[in-house]
């Protein structure tokens, strides 16, 4: 093992824990209503500075929710989320970032504009806009469409630009819920592979929403499992590989057997959620 | 579209025209329709052109003109006032839309003799229907703009830290402005149709109660000459605000 898996592996004695999710559920509607569901279960887990941690479970897990519960933009039933000492009462810009499944770029704003708006919402001096927004396109490799529309990019370059958005809030920590859900295999594979280099360069840590068994084992440090609903969290899988991780790794044995006891994990959780929507309806 | 069938459509509309006036043409020959009831082409015409070349028509289209912008402005203006209002809460939105959809469909030209009693026979009574038909398409639309921005925005503004304010001129005014837009060329469109309504029913001026005279005068060449000049100008305003609206959404893209 070298030092750089070291450095970014979970697990590390004195690795220090930036976000801490304490007992936390979500239920939708009221206590005793037939129709109430509950969406997470007193899930608990510690997030380590500079880690990649995948979230993955089968749909309507409550995986999403939990990331939203971590950024602040909902509360949780029951339990907390503690991110450096503090407690998560709101969404805390200054500290957090997200990376959302749907395109959230505004239409009407050309991709640099975009990308200074998220700073301006954040509060970042009008001067040092313009620079960082430069600096967090050339990152994700969209500085010649910093003056396109989000309408003339590509599924994977709006994407990229999403991410180009919460770079530049230099954000310690970075939530990113299925962004590369909507994209084709191809597109998922190449900007899987740059994620991971722009990861290992920038350290920052991330909670990544996924439902690719290949996606998770091939980005993440640490692979949470959920079980069917109510969530709760299964099972914590290590990925000791150290970032950048190049294509090869995706052909690796090591990959392989990974992402063969993911799904040795998820399948029967797999097969309750399906029985739990043939007898009740989905709920999301 | 293929540029062949966009000519050809421009053919057939061309065609429909020239039947109609080709229609209208052979039913004014002698032995025909009355001269009184429906003047020939040429005349019509004539006086039509009349208008241009003479400063008769000023004082009329002047006071028609007044009206009309008035009762924009201020429908305009009370209509995204209201819209906004209601569209900052899901209540007042669940309450007042369909309210207002409900008075919308009621034919509010029915107000207008309570108007001329209200107002006199002067601008006020046309002022006020143009305004009272202008304001529910431009309420309307800027609640249905204002009310339904795609929730994603609203939250991604929001994880970034957006306050009240950032949010509203950021994200909603932009998000909701095409849908307002195009309450305000349906507007701006009805009150001048209202308004020209309102003018040939009672009126002591302006471009409808000109019409009025000449039909009573049976002065029909020039009547008609009127009304074609009226015709022309709805359609250059149609075309206008058209392509204000078009211009104002890709300003915004």
């Amino acid at each position: 093992m070298n030092t750089e898996v070291k450095t970014r592996s979970a697990g590390v004695s004195g690795a220090e824990t930036v976000i801490r999710i304490e007992g936390v559920s979500q239920a939708f509607g009221a206590a005793g209503d037939p129709r109430r569901v509950v969406a997470l279960e007193s899930a608990s887990l510690d997030i380590t500075r500079g880690e990649l941690l995948c979230l993955i479970g089968p749909s309507g897990c409550g995986k999403s929710t939990l990331l939203n519960i971590v950024g602040g933009l909902a509360s949780p039933t029951t339990g907390r989320v503690v991110i450096d000492g503090q407690p998560v009462r709101g969404p805390s810009p200054q500290k957090v970032a997200f990376v959302f499944q749907e395109n959230t770029l505004f239409p009407w704003r050309t991709v640099i504009d975009n990308v200074k708006l998220g700073m301006a919402f954040q509060g970042v001096d009008k001067g040092e806009r313009e620079g960082r927004a430069h600096e967090s396109l050339k990152a994700v490799g969209l500085a010649e469409f910093a003056h396109h529309y989000p309408a003339q990019l590509s599924g994977g370059m709006k994407q990229r630009a999403q991410l180009a958005r919460a770079l530049g809030l230099q954000t310690e920590i970075l939530l990113m819920d299925e962004p590369f859900a909507a994209l084709d295999e191809q597109t998922r594979m190449v900007l899987g592979e740059d994620l991971s280099v722009l990861l290992a360069r920038t350290g920052k840590t991330i909670i990544f929403v996924t439902h690719s068994l290949v996606e998770a084992v091939f980005l993440a440090d640490r692979v949470a499992v959920l079980t069917a609903r109510p969530g709760k969290i299964k099972k914590i899988i290590n990925v000791e590989e150290g970032h950048p991780r190049k294509s090869n790794f995706m052909t690796s044995p090591k990959l392989g057997a990974l992402r063969n006891e993911l799904y040795a994990l998820l399948h029967d959780e797999i097969r309750k959620t399906m029985t739990q929507r043939g007898e009740g309806g989905e709920h999301a | 579209m293929k540029p062949q069938t966009r000519i050809a459509q421009r053919f057939v509309q061309l065609g429909v025209l020239v039947a109609i006036l080709v229609a209208w043409y052979w039913a004014t020959l002698p032995g025909h329709v009355n001269q009184l009831l429906l003047p020939a082409p040429l005349p019509v015409f004539r006086n039509f052109w009349i208008l241009f070349t003479t400063s008769s028509i000023w004082p009329d289209l002047f006071v028609t003109v007044r009206e009309w912008i008035t009762a924009f402005l201020i429908a305009s203006i009370s209509g995204c006032t209201l819209g906004y209002v209601i569209s900052r809460s899901a209540y007042a939105v669940r309450v007042f839309d369909p309210l207002l959809a409900g008075l919308y469909s009621i034919p509010a030209i029915l107000l207008f003799p309570l108007y001329l009693l209200f107002f006199g026979l002067g601008p006020g009574s046309k002022i006020a229907i143009g305004t009272t038909i202008a304001f529910f398409p431009i309420v309307l639309n800027t609640i249905a703009g204002l009310a339904y921005v795609d929730k994603a925005y609203i939250t991604a503004a929001k994880s970034m830290g957006a306050n009240d304010f950032q949010m509203f001129w950021n994200v909603m005014m932009p998000a909701a402005f095409p849908v307002v837009l195009t309450g305000l060329r349906l507007g701006c469109i009805v009150a001048f149709l209202s308004i020209l309504g309102g003018e040939t029913i009672s009126s002591l001026a302006g471009l409808g109660h000109r019409i009025v005279s000449l039909a009573e005068n049976m002065e029909s060449a020039q009547m008609f000459g009127n009304i074609l000049f009226a015709v022309a100008m709805a359609f250059i305003i149609n075309g206008v605000v058209s392509f204000a609206e078009a211009r104002g959404r890709r300003g915004m893209q």
